[in-house]
């Protein structure tokens, strides 16, 4: 069973073709980065597999369901969290969580038991009256992350989850991820830090709306007789000389 | 006489202290990295030796100009970009330049001297919007904003950050290439990989640096003896490898972890501990980064 | 940095304003249809004329003189019979239902009361929902009863003797347009380089930031002359309402106004930090007592002491109160003159508080 899959899938702004019929296969419980350039497609192709956009042409399934034909059990079946804080800066930490819970349908009573086992597991209750606003990014971070899976979505869709953080914070984030992915849950992640690519199971990197490599880490390195996946996007960037200046 | 030189720079913002004390010095032609997390202090104290704001208390002096005195005559000496795109979007790459140059009074024209090797990339898009370039383009535009004046000074805010690796390398020739023409540069970076590219580096975190020198040096000081771990499940071997007695700290490092052993540790021993939880594991010796002795210094320094 | 004016500089800013301005085409269509819209809404639509007030009639007793001045009432463009009861409950019904806006009670041998004493009495009722309109109804119709009864006093409606609403907003939508566009305009588009950083890279550079913002200020004073040419041309070749003063005053005025207006957006933009703030500001604080403040709507002269006393701070009233002198009364700018001082004052008191607020470093 496939977490997503994609057939020439299709997605055209006008005369722009943001994502060129691209076909790929995540499985259940991977790590899949969606690496690529800024203006590369990362964001459009993702927000077409959440059901946010309506896909030109082709066909997605996300978590069993066709995302063009039933964007609304897509929706229900998996977490998203934005280059943009999800959370309300105004709101304190475990009004958050309350909120979020409710939205996605949570009874009252397992909330607050969920909340505060999500926060242990954190190791952040000292932080759970303070608004989100006073944290540091990194707490952000991590935070949002723990509320898009807070309902155990298939799937988590992160969309450039690590910007703006240093090194010991996205560690941390990364580990997260890991425990998320141990539990079952499939991660869809899109980052411009190649370094951080190295920490997927597999990633595809994406040129021009069309996706150029897809492998493991190891694998690309491999094919493109790299030492750092730094290197494979460079020489997948210089194919294309036009572009790169 | 150093082109920058300050002593005890503290900067409050209402009850936060973003600088408490920082002392930095660099010398025409030289390439100063600040590395550390958000919020450390990296971008307060770029603002302050571009005289955007006033250090509360301490010495700043660039070009032997007192910045609290002096600063706006400081000010045509030195080149700023902060790490927002900051130009007009839109206004074309050619309006956006032109405007720049009027703004420091320079004649507007194509060949400003510092800013000529990056011009010519920007040239095919001349009559293009800003707000239409690419991540990378935006950039080069906007360094190129900040030369326009030929600055003796250059201050970079994070100006790799989101930008493709092809991108990036181009920035840090473009960099190279203005160091060697004697510009005293100052950048920040969240890529601690970048830190190599620097003639000297600052870990800088909670308003100090925590350390500074050579990267060399940084290596030499902090750097302990590190392996790298690597396994099938690797989130599982990273909380065996943290729960064992031979193992002193360890991080993931991308498609690997890599570990401080405990003083008397063997990889041989560890390997076979590893082994026999369940792990087909993979470990050997490698040479600690910037990366591995930030992580130290900055655990050591929370803790 | 040298002490001449950078006269390069401040034209290579005047013409970046231009551009943001022209490659905005949903916004100079907003800023430069706006008049047109206001003076359409304001003209046609939005009117506060007494026009057919709908009248019950309740005559016990009808005889030649409750007729007489009946007939007088009806006769004018303003009331219109809606229907004739016959009870002091069938009058109220009448109003509740909304079947008219005022009834008129004779009491019983009104001529005969007339005859022997001097004086009848007539009561009028009158749906007050909407006060101001009430008010004047039953003051036209008072004055017309009374008219009838004795010897009536000619009354001359001077300035405006059509007494078409025209006469009256006009001057409050020009007060309106030119502020929306001066104050919110200029502090909007101060704020958005604040926000986007383009502050920051002026303030780096050895050029004083008033510069730049003096910059600002041309375009939207030449787009706020179009404005006023805009709704001078529709008063008076649509709406029939003449500039019965000088025209060269009336322009005076108007320019002292808009040079208020810009200081205030200055002044707001000092204190706003993000767009949103410059919008709130501007358009809660500064429009609304303008709307409600500033005679546009409500007649000043009607509202309480302490509503009057802070009105004298808006500089919109001074304004729509010189523009009716001028336009409406026919006045010369010296008449004038109090309102004009009071807008100079406000205009300098506001550019000292920005300049000094404004200094050259970032917050």
């Amino acid at each position: 069973m496939k977490a997503i899959e994609t057939e020439a899938l299709t997605k055209r702004f006008g005369n722009f073709t943001a994502v060129d019929s691209i076909s790929f296969d995540v499985k259940r419980g991977e790590i899949f980065g969606f690496l690529g350039a800024n203006g590369a497609g990362k964001t459009t192709a993702m927000r077409v597999l959440c059901g946010l956009s309506k896909p030109t042409s082709g066909r997605a399934i996300v978590a069993g369901h066709d995302v063009a034909a039933r964007p609304e059990r897509v929706k229900r079946r998996i977490g998203y969290m934005s280059q943009r804080f999800s959370l309300y800066e105004g709101l304190k930490v475990w009004e958050n969580i309350r909120l979020y819970a409710g939205i996605y349908g949570a009874r009252s009573a397992d909330i607050r038991e969920r909340s505060d086992a999500l926060l242990r597991e954190l190791d952040f209750e000292e932080g759970r009256d303070k608004l989100v606003r006073s944290l540091p990014t990194g707490w952000k971070q991590k935070l949002a992350f723990s509320v898009a899976i807070f309902h155990e979505p298939e799937i988590v869709f992160l969309d450039e989850p690590t910007g703006g953080v240093d090194p010991v914070a996205r560690r941390q984030f990364w580990e997260l991820i890991y425990k998320a992915a141990d539990r079952g849950i499939t991660v869809f992640v899109t980052t411009h830090y190649m370094d951080e690519a190295e920490y997927c199971d597999r990633v595809s990197i994406m040129v021009d709306g069309k996706i150029a490599a897809l492998d493991s880490p190891r694998g690309l390195k491999e094919q493109f007789r790299a030492t750092t996946m730094d290197e494979v996007f460079r020489i997948l960037a210089r194919g294309d000389d036009a572009r790169a200046l | 006489m150093a082109t920058i030189e300050t002593a005890g720079i503290v900067k409050r913002f209402g009850a936060v202290e973003a600088l408490s004390g920082v002392d930095l010095v660099v010398e025409r032609g030289e390439l100063f990295g600040l590395i550390g997390p958000d919020g450390g202090g990296k971008s307060t104290l770029l603002r302050v030796l571009a005289t955007l704001i006033p250090a509360d208390s301490g010495k700043v002096v660039i070009e032997g100009l007192d910045a609290g005195r002096d600063y706006r005559e400081i000010r045509s000496l030195v080149g700023y970009m902060p790490s927002r795109f900051s130009l007009y979007p839109d206004l074309t790459v050619e309006e956006n330049l032109k405007l720049f140059a009027a703004l420091f009074r320079v004649p507007a024209g194509d060949n400003y001297s510092l800013a000529g090797g990056i011009l010519e990339h920007l040239l095919p898009f001349r009559k293009r919007r800003a707000a239409a370039l690419s991540g990378g383009m935006k950039q080069k535009l906007a360094l190129c904003c900040a030369l326009v004046h030929e600055p003796s000074v250059l201050l970079l805010d994070e100006p790799t950050t989101g930008i493709d690796p092809v991108s990036r390398d181009e920035l840090w020739r473009i960099l190279g290439r203005l160091k060697r023409r004697g510009v005293a540069i100052v950048v920040s970076t969240p890529y601690m990989d970048e830190a190599r590219l620097c003639d000297r580096v600052a870990l800088v975190m909670q308003g100090r640096f925590l350390d500074a020198g050579t990267p060399g040096e940084i290596v030499e000081r902090h750097g302990r003896e590190t392996w790298a771990a690597r396994a099938d499940g690797m989130s599982r071997l990273l909380v065996d490898l943290r729960s064992s007695p031979l193992v002193e700290s360890c991080h993931a490092f991308g498609d690997q972890h890599h570990v401080t052993p405990s003083p008397g540790a063997s990889i041989e021993r560890l390997r076979e501990e590893m082994t026999a939880r369940g792990h087909r594991v993979e470990i050997r010796e490698i040479v600690p980064g910037i990366e591995d002795c930030f992580i130290r210094v900055a655990s050591a320094h929370t803790a | 940095m040298s002490k001449t004016f950078p006269v390069r500089l401040f034209g290579a800013f005047i013409l970046k304003e231009f551009r943001h301005i022209l490659r905005d085409r949903r916004t100079i269509m907003i800023l430069l249809g706006m008049p047109v819209i206001q003076v359409v809404l304001f003209g046609f639509a939005i009117t506060t004329e007494v026009r057919e007030v709908r009248v019950a009639l309740l005559d016990p007793t009808p005889d030649a003189t409750t007729r007489r001045l009946t007939d007088r009432l009806l006769a004018s463009d303003y009331f219109t019979l809606a229907r004739v009861v016959h009870s002091p409950a069938a009058a109220e019904r009448a109003l509740r239902r909304g079947e008219a806006e005022m009834a008129i009670v004779f009491e019983p041998s009104f001529e005969r009361k007339v005859e022997k004493e001097g004086t009848g009495r007539v009561q009028l009722i009158a749906d007050a929902t909407n006060p101001n309109l009430a008010a004047m109804f039953t003051g036209y119709a008072t004055s017309i009863i009374a008219g009838g009864a004795a010897p009536a006093p000619a009354t001359r409606l001077l300035y405006n003797p059509a007494m078409k609403s025209a006469y009256y907003f006009v001057p409050g939508v020009m007060g309106l347009v030119l502020m929306l566009i001066c104050a919110m305009m200029t502090s909007i588009s101060i704020v958005r380089e604040k926000e986007s950083g383009t502050m920051e890279m002026i303030l780096v550079s050895p050029a004083r930031p008033f510069m730049i913002i003096a910059a600002k200020l041309v375009p939207y004073f030449m787009l706020s002359c179009v404005n006023l040419a805009t709704i001078l041309f529709l008063s008076v070749h649509a709406l029939g309402v003449p500039v019965a003063g000088s025209l060269s005053a009336l322009v005076t005025a108007s320019l002292l106004f808009i040079l208020v207006s810009l200081s205030i957006g200055i002044f707001v933009s000092t204190v706003a930090r993000t767009q949103v703030a410059a919008i709130l500001v501007s358009g809660m604080v500064l429009m609304m007592p303008v709307i409600l403040l500033s005679g546009l709507i409500f007649p000043v002269e009607n509202m309480p002491a302490l509503l009057q006393w802070i009105s004298h701070l808006i500089p919109a009233k001074w304004y729509i109160a010189a523009v009716k002198k001028i336009m409406i009364e026919g006045a010369p700018l010296l008449l004038a003159t109090r309102e004009m001082l009071a807008l100079a004052a406000t205009g300098v008191l506001l550019l000292l508080l920005s300049l000094k607020k404004f200094n050259d470093r970032a917050t």
